[in-house]
């Protein structure tokens, strides 16, 4: 039943649809007061995460540790990622960054929860929302502010943008345009490990709104027929740029879209429990084949920095939110009210952190923008002194690498 | 999970890239060959073999020389390949090196392209290259721009092959010419294939090649027959054929058209007229200099290709040779294309849409005079 709202009535159509189908009665999970529920010994916190959802799969278990050094480096990477995509929304906002910019903010806990868990001989591949996976894969922030600003010092050498940065030393496969498209190149990161027997295994990210491609199912297929070793992660924001998750997929349990496959729907604001599944699930699936995850996540910013993303979700979803599951907040909290470590060491990392950005924002605003020669750079891996015509047809560039 | 669906798991390479053993096989195998060096040719063996025997050939020498390289498609193993182009090879190197998929050309496009990313060197089958427009997002948007988005962090060393082209009596939508859409994608190579000798020994290059390669073979010329070189010979990718050298007029085509062609040609000869026939091979990039030498010798040509009139392979040689080679030309270049109308299945009118001989010795006539015979 399709409600005849715009997509801009996103309260009426929730009330059109039956009831007040917020997010929270969507299912988006609660924060249990986990802080208070902690232990600790020593160094050594431990402490209840959410609870999983499973399909077709036992849950691991929600009781999990974290040593004072690895709640610190987890806090170091999330806010790491916090001010760095703050700064580039400030930066688009100044002009310095042009054209598509989707940022992560709100999402940290996803990717860190991950690199906690994996190793860089592990592959990944993602979506447009990759200036977080860059970092966590081992790359700079002064990168990523590099590629945003289009200068050489970029990831890709300002070639990419936004959406399309990537480190093969750490087997990060990019960024990706198109929606949904990187979940069979994911496949075939899977394939590669099987094919040549590496024990590791690829992670293929999408969004809520990409779970519906066809191109996903093909992947879920390809991956369950053959066992490969894929975990295929939903980061579910609940909207796929304006439109919400409700009103897009028949069916919103993503991490049950896999059918056959079993899946898991993780708490994705916690970076702790977003490492115990990852953890689960590569055992999973390097002994059985592919599995799915599904983050329960959010993101402030709006879909891009083109969109305000407070026309299909209130003011007040958001901020509560940011009250309630901020997962920079929650590690925050784990070490100052478990006396793990002082204030002064967390405002130390903050006012570190904060250096390092301004200063990869100034080596990028003073770093060169691409040389014109660069036109013709790396468009084969082997040019061969082919030849391109130029735009009257009267130049011809002869092609080198 | 049934058993037949744990065969691939279990079946490792002939020896499992990675270890020490290994990779110095990978080492020894994977010395780079560079597909524009001189056609190489080391021991010249020759047989007469089909086509699709070359091609199977050509496949089977490049999957034992190197482990990485990989064939998935539809039906490619257990089945052999519509065309047989792979026929029995499943047995000789295992379901994970000839890998059937289902059928998804997005979904399969991709994983080809992620394979070739991590340094694999897969072949991707479109059982009809007409299919592979559903796979058109994976194959222009990765497969053609990763190398460049990634500032050359990734290459895609993958072949992208498949029939297309008018068949008999197929129908429009499995008597496509793809060449037409693909060839402005940034970053791709298109290769043409028209005989026995050169489908194996371009085959070899392209799979040897760091570039993605598109590698059109044409559904009526898998039975062709021709003598074919030995494992260690390699075909320029981006070199034209001279197929018979000539005076009087140019004619360039690639494919089936190249038979077409020379057909026409025998009529011509009794005519008493003296053409010069080259295949293109490589549809992009064009290889200008075999082109370029041709036309300032004839100085004219005729175009004579399966795509339609609008927005073919023939459209852009024909623009290139008028900007490049405008006054080296006593004519305007003459056009052959087919008509842009989607393929009828009925018999005589998709004979008229396509180019027939008789349309060939008109155009040569047009530009070279009417001439009587000696």
């Amino acid at each position: 039943m399709l409600a005849a709202v715009s997509s801009h009535a996103a309260g009426a159509a929730r009330q059109a649809l039956g009831g007040s189908l917020t997010l929270a009665a969507a299912g988006l999970q609660r924060r249990g007061l986990a802080a208070s529920a902690a232990t600790v010994e020593g160094d050594t916190l431990t402490v209840e995460v959410n609870p999983y959802k499973v399909h077709r799969i036992e849950a691991p278990p929600t009781t999990v540790t974290a040593t004072k050094d690895e709640l610190l480096s987890y806090f170091k990477q999330l806010y790491r990622l916090r001010r760095m995509e703050i700064s580039a929304d400030m930066l688009y906002k100044a002009k310095a960054i042009r054209g598509f910019c989707h940022l992560y903010d709100g999402q940290e806990a996803v990717i860190v929860g991950l690199e906690a868990a994996l190793e860089k001989s592990d592959s990944i591949i993602t979506s447009y929302r990759n200036h977080a996976t860059h970092v966590a894969r081992g790359g700079t922030v002064a990168e990523v502010i590099g590629e945003l600003m289009g200068r050489t010092t970029g990831a890709s050498k300002g070639k990419g943008g936004s959406m399309h940065m990537y480190r093969r030393e750490a087997n990060f496969f990019g960024g990706q345009g198109i929606v949904g498209a990187q979940v069979p190149l994911g496949a075939g990161l899977a394939l590669a490990h099987q094919y040549s027997d590496t024990g590791g295994v690829a992670v293929a990210m999408y969004g809520d709104g990409a779970a519906n491609q066809g191109q996903i199912f093909e992947s879920f297929n390809m991956a369950a027929l053959w066992d490969l070793p894929c975990i295929f992660v939903c980061e579910n924001n609940h909207y796929g740029m304006g439109t919400a998750e409700w009103r897009a997929a028949k069916s919103p349990a993503f991490y049950t879209r896999g059918d056959y496959m079993p899946g898991m729907k993780v708490d994705g604001m916690d970076v702790l429990a977003v490492r115990q599944a990852f953890a689960y699930a590569k055992q999973y699936a390097v002994a059985n084949g592919p599995i799915v995850l599904e983050m329960d996540t959010y993101r402030y910013h709006g879909h891009s920095m083109s969109d305000p993303g407070s026309t299909y979700r209130t003011r007040d979803e958001i901020s509560s939110i940011r009250q309630q599951r901020d997962p920079v907040e929650h590690v925050r909290k784990l070490l100052l009210d478990n006396g793990l470590v002082e204030a002064s060491v967390i405002k130390g990392i903050e006012k570190d952190t904060k250096k390092e950005i301004d200063a990869a924002i100034e080596a990028s605003k003073a770093a060169p923008f691409p040389d014109m020669k660069e036109l013709w750079t790396n468009i084969y891996a082997a040019p061969l002194g082919m030849q391109l015509r130029g735009i009257d047809s009267t130049h011809v560039e002869t092609l080198a690498a | 999970m049934a058993a037949a669906s744990c065969t691939l798991r279990s079946t490792p390479l002939p020896a499992a890239v990675g270890s020490p053993a290994a990779r110095s096989l990978l080492a020894a195998s994977t010395r780079p060959v560079r597909a524009n060096q001189r056609c190489l040719v080391v021991k010249a063996q020759k047989r007469e073999l089909m086509m699709w025997e070359a091609l199977r050939e050509g496949l089977d020498e490049e999957m034992e020389r190197d482990p990485t390289v990989c064939l998935m498609g539809e039906d490619v193993g257990h089945y052999g390949g519509s065309y047989k182009v792979s026929h029995g090879l499943y047995k000789k190197y295992g379901d994970m090196r000839l890998l059937d998929t289902p059928i998804c050309e997005n979904g399969f496009m991709g994983m080809g392209v992620g394979a070739a990313m991590t340094g694999l060197r897969p072949i991707v089958e479109g059982m009809n290259m007409g299919f592979l427009l559903l796979a058109f997002n994976q194959i222009s948007n990765n497969c053609g721009m990763l190398h460049y988005t990634s500032g050359g962090q990734f290459k895609v060393p993958m072949v992208i092959r498949g029939p297309g082209g008018v068949g008999r009596q197929l129908g429009a939508e499995h008597s496509q010419r793809l060449e037409s859409y693909f060839q402005s994608i940034p970053g791709v190579q298109l290769v043409a294939c028209s005989t026995a000798a050169n489908s194996k020994a371009l085959l070899k290059s392209a799979i040897r090649s760091d570039n993605p390669i598109i590698f059109f073979e044409h559904v009526l010329l898998y039975n062709v027959k021709g003598e074919v070189h030995g494992p260690d010979y390699c075909q320029c990718l981006e070199r034209a054929e001279l197929v018979r050298e000539g005076t009087d007029v140019t004619i360039f085509c690639y494919s089936r058209m190249r038979y077409v062609v020379m057909q026409a040609v025998a009529e011509l000869e009794k005519q008493g007229y003296n053409p010069e026939v080259v295949d293109l091979i490589s549809l992009k990039p064009f290889d200008m200099e075999t082109i370029s030498k041709s036309i300032k010798k004839t100085r004219k040509a005729i175009i004579v290709e399966e795509c339609m009139k609008t927005g073919g392979i023939g459209a852009s040689l024909s623009a290139v040779i008028h900007e490049s080679l405008f006054n080296e030309l006593d004519h305007e270049v003459l056009r052959l294309s087919s008509q842009d109308v989607p393929t009828s299945y009925a018999y005589e009118l998709e004979a008229a849409t396509i180019v027939q001989p008789e349309k060939v010795v008109a155009a040569v006539h047009k530009v070279c005079g009417v001439r009587v015979a000696a």
